[in-house]
């Protein structure tokens, strides 16, 4: 293979390299940052463009089959490029409201981007580690980005002692999986998984930790005790950024790791997944309707909403695949909405922190009170906003699988999550506005609610012709394998 | 004779170890750091065994980028605990409890 086919193969992740360090550099001289913004928005416009260069129909890999690029890399970086492109319009009034717009925002993201897509790309342990030890540095320390609050101190420590200790178990797992197999390559792990006589107990040892790692990652319970704690305690703009775009990281490692490395195994991880999926759909939703705060409330439907993804994942089947990519793509684009909505109602005076903030909402902003409401619909699953359709697709691909009870467990626990959706907007539209309303001036900023607005619309114009994003989602995993 | 399994029971408990250090330490947070740092090593003793056990050089490498990774990752873990002692004048863990409700 040639240079040039190896450039062309990386050349979005060179991009966004040498983008995140100018960007580093550029931010130690120059205050203006809104020139930072533009450079980091055309960089991502820039990388998109390349990425979508590369055939969808071909696994090409570089760098001694480390890397890949497939139907799986292209979907979740194109997504990843276009959520953290949100990510910065919505923060960027926050931030800059609060003394924290800085070039170490922009570079850091951009870090944790290039983490993202490395994961996504990797196709080797060794790249799976680095790229997951790239993003989570980069989270530790946007975490402890608003350094002079002892919440977000706090937070940033607990994620980064409990990201450390995910990083272990995954890579001890890595150790053992290394000693069974003798090769670190996932394609190569496969096929010695396949013709030999290994000892099954120790490959259910290795296959444990690696699940708990990922598990971990994506804040599934019972690996869940970071979620809360962090989404409340970080600044609302990387809140936002955690709960969003690593996530498309995730779901590449676990495709990766288990559907392509550990196919084999694939009895013992189904189990696995499956027990963990129900676990985080009934806890997320059971916890979260004892939330006061609306960021630990949002944290604790994330930990549900990673069950449904879970459940999908379970089956190991392409519409099982075909339907967590939806609900992703989905998911991601409702969490941007929500705390985007958060970010422009806290944007200025006092941070919007209890739900009972809302109240009065539907009276006094009208069209906030609107965005709300259909934000919370599509994040209950009630139709025909898309957050319906996405629940939908999982629970017919557990049915046709044959899952039934875990289906009847999934439906249960969507409704008992809209109890607490729904009285959100109860609180926002009935409920007597308090005096601690936020008061939103007219002269807030324009790009970020028109961003919001037609954020917002998506969630129900997507939920009226959901087939083309199904499309796309099906045809990514179908050409997986 | 010092055999592959000798070296696997050594990780194994070197592992064991730091997760009681990192679960049930309710003292210092610079403890919880050891803590991390002794469960890379453990890990690191795992890939060495088994690469000399195969003859293959590739975990050995792989020893080199855990090393340098757990660097920057105690190098963040020690900034966060400057913050941590900035805002709450303390290093206890039993003191950093804020975010609960």
């Amino acid at each position: 293979m040639t240079l040039s086919t190896l450039l062309t193969i990386a050349v979005p992740e060179i991009i966004i390299l040498i983008a995140a360090m100018s960007v580093l550099l550029l931010g130690v001289f120059y205050k203006n940052t809104t020139s930072l913004f533009g450079i980091t928005q055309l960089t991502l416009l820039i990388a998109a463009y390349f990425t979508a260069q590369l055939p969808i129909d071909v696994k090409l890999t570089a760098f001694n089959e480390m890397f890949i690029a497939d139907s799986l890399s292209m979907f979740l970086k194109l997504l990843s490029y276009f959520a953290l492109s949100l990510v910065l319009i919505y923060s960027r009034s926050f931030l800059q409201s609060r003394n924290l717009h800085n070039g170490e925002f922009y570079a850091l993201t951009l870090f944790a981007l290039l983490g993202i897509n490395l994961i996504i790309s990797s196709y080797h342990l060794l790249s799976i580690y680095m790229g997951l030890e790239l993003l989570s540095l980069s989270l530790y320390t946007l975490v402890a980005f608003d350094r002079n609050r002892p919440e977000a101190t706090e937070a940033a420590m607990k994620y980064f002692v409990l990201g450390a200790v995910a990083s272990g178990f995954l890579l001890y797992g890595f150790s053992m999986l290394y000693g069974i197999t003798g090769s670190l390559q996932i394609a190569e792990i496969s096929s010695r998984l396949s013709d030999t006589s290994i000892n099954p107990v120790v490959l259910s040892f290795a296959l444990v930790f690696v699940v708990v790692g990922i598990a971990f990652k994506f804040g599934a319970a019972p690996f869940q005790l970071w979620v809360p704690d962090v989404y409340q305690g970080s600044a609302t703009p990387i809140t936002m950024f955690i709960g969003s775009v690593p996530k498309f990281a995730s779901v590449a490692m676990l495709i990766r790791l288990l559907f392509q490395g550990l196919d084999h195994m694939v009895l013992d991880w189904q189990a696995m997944l499956l027990i963990m999926a129900i676990v985080s759909m009934l806890f997320g939703n059971i916890t979260a309707i004892a939330q006061t705060k609306i960021k630990r409330l949002l944290a604790y439907s994330a930990i549900s909403h990673v069950g449904f993804m879970f459940l999908g994942l379970a089956t190991g089947t392409i519409t099982g695949i075909a339907s967590a990519l939806m609900y992703i793509a989905v998911y991601v684009l409702m969490t941007l909405a929500s705390f985007g909505l958060i970010i422009h109602l806290s944007n200025q005076g006092k941070e919007l922190d209890q739900i009972t903030d809302l109240s009065g909402l539907g009276k006094q902003k009208p069209w906030c009170a609107f965005l709300l409401l259909l934000i919370f619909l599509s994040l209950a699953g009630i139709p025909p906003t898309i957050g319906f359709y996405a629940k939908f697709s999982i629970i017919q691909a557990t049915i046709q699988f044959g899952w039934i009870w875990p289906a009847v467990i999934a439906v249960m626990s969507a409704l008992i999550g809209i109890f607490y959706y729904l009285r959100i907007i109860k609180v926002a539209y009935f409920d007597e506005p308090g005096k601690n309303l936020n008061q939103v001036s007219k002269s807030s900023n324009n790009e970020l609610s028109v961003t919001l607005s037609i954020n917002t619309i998506s969630l129900l114009i997507i939920g009226l012709f959901p087939s083309s994003l199904m499309d796309i989602a099906t045809l990514t995993s179908a050409l997986i394998f | 004779m010092v055999t592959l399994s000798h070296y696997l029971f050594l990780g194994g408990i070197l592992f064991s170890i730091s997760i009681l250090g990192i679960f049930l330490n309710r003292k210092n947070i610079i403890l919880i750091l050891m803590a991390i740092e002794l469960m890379l090593l453990a890990v690191n003793i795992n890939f060495i065994a088994f690469s000399h056990y195969l003859g293959d050089l590739s975990g050995q490498i792989f020893v080199f980028f855990i090393l340098t990774v757990a660097a920057a990752e105690s190098a963040i873990g020690l900034a966060i605990i400057i913050l941590i002692f900035r805002n709450y004048k303390s290093i206890n863990v039993a003191d950093v409890n804020r975010l609960k409700e």
